[in-house]
């Protein structure tokens, strides 16, 4: 009989010096909201993740993220325990699964910022601000909130499946982004300051550009990091956009980055396949995914998720105008065809030798599919292509051990080409 | 039959519900097999499995040359050289049997996949079923359990079906209820379980196109044929199947097996 194997190996993961950096940047973040939610010293608005947060900087507010909270209830693994609750209010187990955990974790008075920082609770919103960009359920969200803590919802509702941008498209979100001002205007108490607006475009355009540098490292062979080490590093980009603080710690990343590519220091040894990640990560389960990909040699490279924060049409001179074509743009508000063209722009750059695809069950706006897109990819750049179930934060709807032989197959259907 | 002497190549295919284990000579000749129930004890049931093949094989452990395992419990294989999934697998052993290119249909205790072979063998394509086991062996067990009907008797009696009755549910559960309800109505239990075996079919179908030439594999075909026979009704392909269906992953990992160890 044949001796037992050695257990499947585990990758060193190769950790990013600037995590350290990272950490405080996202501790500061918590800190600072924590202590305006008790002392009043600031205004607390809660904004989509792209919503119109450049305009709520520049008027003094602090922005708190609730997807951001949500992305860190399913990254703990509290989420799934928490969701039932938000599903007995009756908010279905189909609808995003942010919205449900995050309720949830209100109802149960329940958050990772307790163990992470030592924070008792989310902090009281004086305003929230949507946009629909992302989808409706945001929105209804924040009509939760709205209800619940009697605060002002107010918000900006996005065109939707754009093909050819239209000038009147962008207009109408620009508009709708200034006609915040008076409702903002009174709950902050204080007038709306263009300099200050424009300043916060301006950093936020510059952590745009930093940020895509830092994905664009990634077109390396072999690539300095992985998609599972941006969704990390992200933080600032989505929780610090319109700060210098986060333009800083681009820097910071992009120089250790950078150096990795000179050196030829690959996140995954021996890296033999390079992956596309369309979809919303799996927040609860990144490290298991990172270690089975790293174990098959197989870096994923580049995502759609990540590429989601960089606005680099913002322009300090034209701020509304600018925010209003940023958020029109954005891949999560266009058609199939324009998605398609993104994706073979990605490949064209990335060299990617393989698409998965992840259908999140309460995600249908990032689960992109649906509709025979991974059929028409596959064909048109000649590349295999997989689609996995799961969701973002909702555990029981991610069968690991069929994911995981998916994956493994996938890879071996690669080592075959 | 027998290979006292000559190196074997053994492959075990591990599933959720049966554990299958094949032994081929150096000529791909497949010398003895055994299929068990998994149980909760994987390990366990690969080596009586592994026991049972070899004396069928009339080969010694000592004969084996190497062992890779596949499937749900692959890793729990202690006396495996090496694994690959049960997709890598199920498409080798399809392809050794029907080297052109070909649709693989597998049908499994817990999974169904679909993959697509060039005509070199080379995966083109695969599905696996989503999130949950309606169209599988589970399905039809747990309908054997709702009917009182041994599972061995149901592909006779569907073939005996005169009108076949169509179920409407997806799940599992559910389709029980709807059974009950077909039968109060007083519809026929073989036209019943006619439209139980139509199920596992139309979930299948749902995955993926099909190709001109299909294989169908696994265990639900091996024991109930008369699928292959709807198969070949409903699409009009060319709808081949191995001489032992069931076996068709173990081969697949006793090839690969065979290949690893003529390229050391």
């Amino acid at each position: 009989m044949r001796e037992e194997m050695a257990d499947e190996k585990k990758s060193m993961r190769k950790e990013i010096a600037a995590g350290k950096t990272l950490k405080k940047i996202m501790a500061d973040h918590f800190y600072e909201l924590d202590d305006a939610a008790r002392t009043g010293s600031k205004k607390i608005a809660w904004c989509t993740s792209v919503g119109p947060a450049e305009l709520l900087r520049g008027m003094g507010f602090l922005v708190y993220y609730p997807e951001n909270h949500g992305a860190m209830l399913g990254a703990t693994r509290m989420a799934t325990e928490l969701i039932p609750y938000a599903n007995a209010q009756g908010y279905s187990p189909d609808i995003c699964s942010y919205l449900t955990c995050d309720v949830g974790s209100y109802l149960q008075k329940k958050t990772p910022l307790t163990i992470a920082y030592g924070i008792e609770s989310v902090p009281r919103p004086d305003v929230l601000v949507f946009n629909t960009n992302q989808c409706r359920d945001v929105q209804d969200w924040f009509a939760w909130y709205s209800r619940e803590l009697n605060v002002p919802l107010i918000g900006i509702h996005t065109h939707r499946d754009i093909g050819q941008i239209r000038k009147y498209q962008i207009q109408d979100i620009a508009r709708q982004t200034e006609d915040l001002i008076p409702a903002l205007e009174e709950v902050s108490g204080e007038k709306f300051d263009m300099d200050r607006f424009k300043e916060a475009v301006a950093f936020s355009r510059r952590t745009s550009e930093l940020w895509r540098e830092c994905l664009e490292s990634a077109a390396a062979i072999p690539s300095p990091w992985t998609f599972f080490d941006a969704t990390i590093h992200m933080g600032p980009a989505v929780v610090a956009r319109g700060t210098k603080e986060a333009v800083d710690y681009y820097e910071l990343l992009l120089a250790e980055l950078q150096e990795r590519v000179k050196s030829g220091i690959a996140a995954v040894d021996g890296e033999r396949h390079r992956i596309y990640w369309e979809g919303m990560p799996i927040w609860g389960k990144l490290r298991a995914l990172s270690e089975q990909f790293a174990s098959l040699k197989t870096c994923v490279v580049a995502s759609t998720y990540c590429n989601s924060w960089i606005f680099d049409q913002l322009d300090p001179e034209e701020p509304f105008e600018s925010m209003g074509r940023a958020y029109t743009e954005l891949f999560i508000v266009r058609d199939e065809p324009y998605k398609e063209q993104y994706i073979k722009d990605c490949y064209d750059k990335f060299r990617f030798d393989g698409i998965l695809y992840h259908d999140a069950k309460t995600c249908p706006n990032n689960s992109n599919n649906r509709y025979g897109m991974p059929e028409r990819v596959s064909e048109k750049l000649g590349i295999p292509v997989i689609t996995i179930n799961g969701d973002l934060c909702d555990l029981r709807c991610y069968s690991e051990e069929q994911a995981k032989t998916n994956i493994e197959a996938f890879i071996e259907q690669l080592d075959e080409r | 039959m027998g290979a006292m002497n000559k190196t074997v190549f053994v492959g075990v295919d591990v599933g959720a519900s049966r554990t299958k284990v094949a032994v081929l000579d150096g000529e791909k000749n497949l010398l003895g097999f055994c299929v068990r129930k998994s149980g909760t004890d994987f390990q366990k049931t690969a080596e009586e499995c592994l026991e049972e093949s070899l004396k069928m094989a009339e080969a010694s452990p000592e004969s084996v040359g190497k062992c890779f395992s596949t499937g749900y419990g692959r890793k729990n294989v202690s006396f495996r050289d090496d694994t690959k999934t049960e997709i890598g697998c199920h498409a080798r052993g399809a392809y050794h049997y029907f080297p052109i290119a070909i649709t693989v249909i597998d049908i499994g205790g817990q999974d169904n996949k679909i993959i697509r072979l060039d005509d070199q063998g080379r995966r083109v394509n695969f599905k696996m079923n989503r999130k949950c086991a309606a169209g599988t062996g589970a399905f039809l067990e747990e309908m054997s359990m709702r009917l009182d009907i041994p599972l061995e008797e149901m592909d006779g009696l569907a073939r005996t079906s005169e009108h076949m009755v169509e179920l409407g549910s997806y799940c599992t559960v559910f389709s029980g209820t709807e059974v009950l309800e077909k039968i109060r109505q007083g519809e026929k239990v073989a036209d019943i379980v006619k439209g139980l075996f139509y199920s596992v079919i139309k979930r299948v179908m749902e995955m993926d196109s099909l190709t001109d030439r299909i294989v169908m594999t696994g265990g639900v075909v091996e024991h109930n044929p008369y699928i292959v026979e709807m198969v070949r009704e409903i699409t009009g392909k060319d709808v081949l199947v191995p001489e032992h269906p069931q076996l068709t992953g173990a081969v697949g990992a006793a090839l690969f097996a065979m290949e690893a160890s003529l390229t050391e």
